[in-house]
């Protein structure tokens, strides 16, 4: 049981259920899609997952043992990192002092902090950025920079909020293939939020897809095209036509 | 070429104190959206330090008479201490607090320092002797200045060469400039929050117990109030500085520093009891042009 996963996650907030009995698995190495319309209650999962949020009902099991209770640095310890919509970077520090710094909250020492922090973002593909005012960054090298910060310590599963919103075809194609190597090559599993269904259908090893908190389909990318309710929950009841798929170079 | 040196010096000595004032509340500041309003009131605590209690005009020296190697250490501690246990005891409590209630909670602390202060040693200024080997003339590049003069604008240099060491170079500054930018992002990083605002504490006093030495050697005389002046040039420095900003409230220090030596210098005899109403209305020009400060920290913009 080396999985994450959601059992039964229920949110309410001030009687609104933003999610109701919410289940969902990450394995090691696995990507796993997570779609839905606006205010599905995508982020909402993603809080829960990281200790930003309690859940009102249900349990988030890490290998089998539940989070419940941890506060989001203690999740971050157990293994579980995050992104967030918009990077949220120190954006007055250098690249490296954003990802330094979360070694350091990890408990590394200030040494191998800096050594793992160099060796990551030659590992993300901006190891010459490591001096510059993260501020500054063009957008792309800024998701890139949220991403390394988030591999600090090598978690178990990441969570990416959004990761390609304001991309180009072609630089959300390259976010795709950093993503595989991210399961890939570390071994790490990976649950990725995205409004980009295209990036979500071509990366992804399995599907779940939220309408208003609920899980209404989840499976491979394939039975997910092919799913009614998934064109109804996107596109309304008239809705006829092909999700398109991103091809992403392995 | 000396007059402008007298008032090359004057403008940078007035300035570090002012620097030095600034830097204490834009550390605070930084890391808890906290304007400490009686950072003034530690000030004049560390003067006081070195005194026993007694109403009497004469002081009677307690800690002042120590050697400069143990006084200096001394004063900073005291003032480190003040500031440390004003986090602890009062500040702390107000962490979820919105910035004006923290900074009404940091009047009222300000106002109880103040009133101890006044029941041990009465509202009466005080005269004292601190450091009287600093009072020497010293020629310098054609001017003569007082040593202390000198070692003012040397400390000042070297704080803020110590201080921008300290933040780049230890594991500690790191996690001060992460909290200083973004808070919450640093605590859920795991960034050792009450630390790191103990530390921004701890630096602010010590600050404050700089500016005490400096201004009690200087003007010789133990006030209750001495703070006040400082604490109130310092503020408006961390304003034009941009709030938060560390770099910002430096210039903004030296600025104000010399905006008021050359007002002092340039205005005629009669207009001069007014200087201060001329450099803050220098202030005013400044944040009508720009009123995010001089250099803003980008932190600060983020949570508005």
């Amino acid at each position: 049981m080396s999985h994450l996963s959601a059992d039964k996650v229920s949110v309410s907030f001030a009687g609104l259920k933003a999610l109701s009995g919410v289940d969902l698995t990450v394995a090691p190495g696995q990507i796993v899609g997570l779609i839905g319309p606006n205010g599905a209650g995508k982020t909402t999962l993603v809080n829960v997952l990281t200790g930003f949020q309690s859940a009102s009902e249900g349990a988030v099991l890490l290998e089998g043992q539940p989070l419940s209770g941890l506060k989001p640095h203690e999740v971050r310890r157990a293994g579980i990192a995050r992104t967030f919509q918009g990077g949220r970077l120190f954006r007055d520090l250098p690249v490296i002092d954003n990802l330094e710094v979360t070694g350091v909250g990890l408990g590394q020492s200030r040494a191998a902090a800096i050594a793992e922090a160099e060796e990551m973002l030659d590992w993300v593909g901006i190891g010459p950025l490591a001096g510059r005012i993260a501020g500054a960054l063009p957008y792309t090298d800024e998701r890139r920079v949220a991403i390394g910060r988030a591999l600090m310590g090598r978690p178990k599963f990441l969570l990416l909020d959004e990761p390609a919103a304001g991309m180009s075809a072609q630089e959300a194609a390259e976010l795709s293939a950093l993503i595989r190597r991210i399961a890939t090559e570390m071994g790490c599993g990976v649950l990725l939020i995205e409004h980009n269904v295209g990036l979500v259908l071509g990366l992804c090893d399995h599907i779940v897809v939220l309408d208003s908190g609920a899980v209404i389909e989840s499976g491979p990318p394939d039975a997910i095209r092919a799913s009614e309710k998934v064109r109804h929950a996107y596109m309304g009841s008239a809705a006829d036509i092909d999700l398109p798929v991103l091809e992403v170079e392995a | 070429m000396a007059p402008i040196m007298q008032v090359v010096f004057d403008a940078l000595s007035l300035g570090s104190l002012y620097a030095l004032g600034a830097l204490g509340i834009a550390l605070i500041f930084g890391v808890m959206r906290l304007v400490n309003f009686a950072h003034g009131d530690v000030i004049a605590f560390c003067v006081f330090a070195l005194l026993w209690p007694s109403v009497d005009a004469v002081a009677i020296i307690f800690a002042g008479n120590l050697p400069w190697f143990l006084l200096i250490p001394f004063t900073l501690a005291v003032g480190a201490g003040l500031s440390v246990l004003s986090e602890v005891v009062v500040f702390r409590r107000f962490r979820r607090a919105n910035p004006a209630t923290m900074m009404i909670a940091s009047f009222a602390l300000g106002f109880v320092i103040r009133y101890f202060l006044l029941m041990l040693f009465s509202s009466r200024p005080k005269s004292i002797s601190l450091l009287p080997g600093l009072s020497q003339p010293v020629e310098l590049l054609g001017a003569r200045i007082p040593l202390l003069q000198l070692i003012t604008i040397l400390v000042t240099i070297a704080v803020l060469i110590g201080l921008t060491a300290f933040l780049r170079r230890t594991r500690f500054g790191l996690e001060m400039r992460a909290a200083a930018e973004n808070f919450t992002m640093a605590r859920m990083l795991g960034v050792r929050a009450n630390r790191v605002i103990m530390g921004a504490f701890a630096l602010s006093g010590a600050l404050a117990a700089a500016i005490a030495l400096i201004l009690g050697s200087q003007t010789g005389t133990a006030n209750i109030m001495m703070g006040a002046s400082v604490m109130l040039m310092a503020f408006i420095a961390t304003v034009i500085g941009g709030m938060g900003s560390l770099a910002g409230a430096v210039i903004a220090g030296f600025a104000l520093g010399a905006i008021a030596t050359v007002m002092q210098v340039i205005l005629p005899p009669d207009a001069r009891a007014f200087r201060d109403a001329f450099v803050y209305g220098a202030v005013i020009l400044v944040l009508i042009f720009r009123p995010q400060g001089l250099l803003a920290a980008r932190g600060t913009k983020e949570r508005v």
